[in-house]
């Protein structure tokens, strides 16, 4: 583990428990009220699924083209933290959309494109559980393709009235409200850096023990 | 010819020749293409009518799962004779070996159109013939979009554990645009007025789909099928 | 090969985004628009806000938790198996 992760894991906690105060301090959205404070975790969950999808397929691309292990142990860890954001943010996301649309789902271009997205993860993450021995490779092969796939889900589901907010929204934010979102973005960020360490720490732990085990069998 | 064109042309004939004469990969995907519309039939008709936008659906949904069963038999055929190897052991390049095989598919897939898109139209009482040619763009770009991830994961999952289940798994959501256009310009092309610039639109998406899956799939194929 | 490959995702990717934008992509209306929707019903905020902030927390802490777990098994092995191979080179 890297000498930086535990004073930063120590501040990301205090942020986190920082962050009710200073979002139950923020003032009410004038239509939609109290609801909107899930907004303050949705977003920037949201942008941590799309920045650990976009990681996933540069690592898995960067893995195909050269085919350094490390590179395929971040393609695994950020598969798996896109699925964990991803999760989040479906579930935050009908949380609030049933006060402010007045219903749990809407098959909005915003909404299915990240279903489907979160999708990708998730059968990735399958393929590597139950694909059996050599199925890394395939398994880039797979998040190339799910990268590539995202502009072609967002354009195609484009074409229905959207009721999602657009992300235009956020600069035009006054400063009482502006503030608590970056700050929970650069908590989310921080949380996010911090994740992806752990998880493939775990992984080199798992190669430094299959070494072991490949070690043993020699002596013996 | 030049090497690569000469190569995935041999694969090609290999594939049909084994097809012509086996015909089993054929009849089985037209047979449960046919028990889908089935299906399909029980679960949306009501008093003897389809509802008016189904049918674009059912025909795609009957495309990819009678596609999804093709790809999983044909790849299915060279593991057990272990003939994929052979293949690949071959001096021909490697993406050719991909575009033979990616053909063999849109073959057996188009094959399999021209039985059930008459069928879906007298099933379902819509002028799915009236423009052929709109029709035919979509059905084939549409068709070369869910082959060309189909067959990239399919080879790919040969030599997987639990391939059977992995395949659909793996395809479905990656082809969903492919099978989202292709409902929408098939259904377009089925209104009272068929809108040339919406058809249009759609066919331009599918081909934009097509020539970025099938580049990928080109310079993956390399890579993923080397041990 | 491999300038055309290159050469390849450009157009695609250069001109994907020009045909889509030339071809005055048709709006297709399936949704309702907010102000038509029925009123809604009077729904309190409170217990969705909390619900959604216990969710986020409980999710994450449950995946920290796994991972710590899965780390925690993983370091037991190394350790000893390490030590079954310095025992074994002694001997």
């Amino acid at each position: 583990m890297p000498k930086w992760f535990t004073p930063a894991a120590a501040l990301c906690g205090a942020l986190f428990a920082f962050s009710p105060i200073l979002i139950a301090g923020a003032p009410y959205e004038s239509t939609m009220g109290l609801v909107q404070k899930i907004f303050y975790y949705h977003m920037p969950s949201a942008w941590m699924f799309l920045l650990s999808a976009i990681v996933c397929g540069v690592a898995s691309a960067r893995y195909l083209a050269g085919g350094h292990a490390r590179h395929d142990r971040m393609a695994w860890s950020a598969a798996e933290l896109t699925v964990l954001f991803g999760l989040v943010t479906l579930v935050t996301g009908p949380l609030w959309a049933r006060r402010a649309w007045g219903t749990w789902w809407v098959w909005d271009p915003r909404v299915t494109s990240s279903f489907v997205g979160w999708m990708i993860a998730v059968a990735y993450l399958i393929l590597r559980r139950y694909g059996g021995p050599g199925s890394e490779k395939l398994a880039a092969g797979v998040a190339l393709f799910g990268t590539a796939n995202v502009p072609f889900i967002y354009i195609s589901v484009n074409y229905w009235r959207t009721i999602h907010p657009a992300t235009s929204v956020v600069p035009t934010l006054p400063v009482s409200m502006g503030f608590p979102l970056w700050y929970c973005v650069a908590m989310f960020l921080l949380l996010y850096v911090l994740l992806l360490t752990l998880r493939m720490h775990v992984e080199e732990q798992r190669a430094r023990l299959d070494a072991l085990y490949l070690a043993l069998d020699d002596r013996s | 010819m030049s090497r690569f064109t000469r190569a995935a042309w041999l694969i090609l004939r290999k594939d049909l020749t084994v097809e012509v004469r086996s015909r089993e990969i054929a009849y089985t995907t037209v047979f449960f293409a046919v028990s889908c519309l089935l299906v399909f039939a029980f679960a949306l008709v009501r008093e003897g009518r389809a509802p008016a936008d189904g049918a674009a659906g059912i025909l795609w949904i009957a495309v990819a799962f009678s596609g999804t069963l093709a790809l999983g038999r044909t790849f299915e055929r060279e593991r057990q004779s272990e003939t994929l190897r052979a293949l690949l052991l071959a001096p021909a390049p490697r993406p050719a070996v991909y575009v033979g095989k990616l053909a063999g598919i849109m073959a057996l897939l188009g094959a399999t159109e021209c039985v059930i898109v008459p069928l879906v139209s007298l099933l379902f009482q819509v002028h799915l013939l009236a423009h052929p040619l709109w029709l035919a763009g979509i059905l084939f770009t549409g068709t070369l979009g869910f082959a060309a991830v189909g067959t990239l994961f399919a080879a790919m999952l040969v030599r997987a554990r639990s391939r059977d289940v992995l395949l659909p798994v793996l395809l479905y959501p990656v082809t969903v645009p492919v099978i989202i256009a292709g409902v929408r310009g098939t259904s377009a092309l089925l209104q009272p007025q068929a809108d040339a610039a919406i058809v249009g639109f759609w066919l331009a998406l599918l081909v934009c789909f097509d020539t970025v899956f099938v580049t990928l799939a080109l310079w993956t194929f390399e890579p993923v099928m080397t041990d | 090969m491999r300038v055309l490959r290159t050469l390849a995702v450009l157009v695609a990717f250069v001109i994907a985004p020009a045909i889509l934008t030339a071809a005055q992509p048709p709006r297709q209306d399936e949704f309702v628009p907010i102000s038509e929707l029925p009123p809604q019903e009077q729904l309190p905020a409170a217990p969705l806000v909390i619900g959604a902030y216990i969710f986020v927390l409980a999710v994450l802490f449950a995946y920290l938790y796994s991972v710590a777990s899965r780390l925690k098994a993983l370091q037991r092995d190394v350790t000893r198996l390490e030590g079954d191979l310095s025992g074994r080179g002694r001997s």
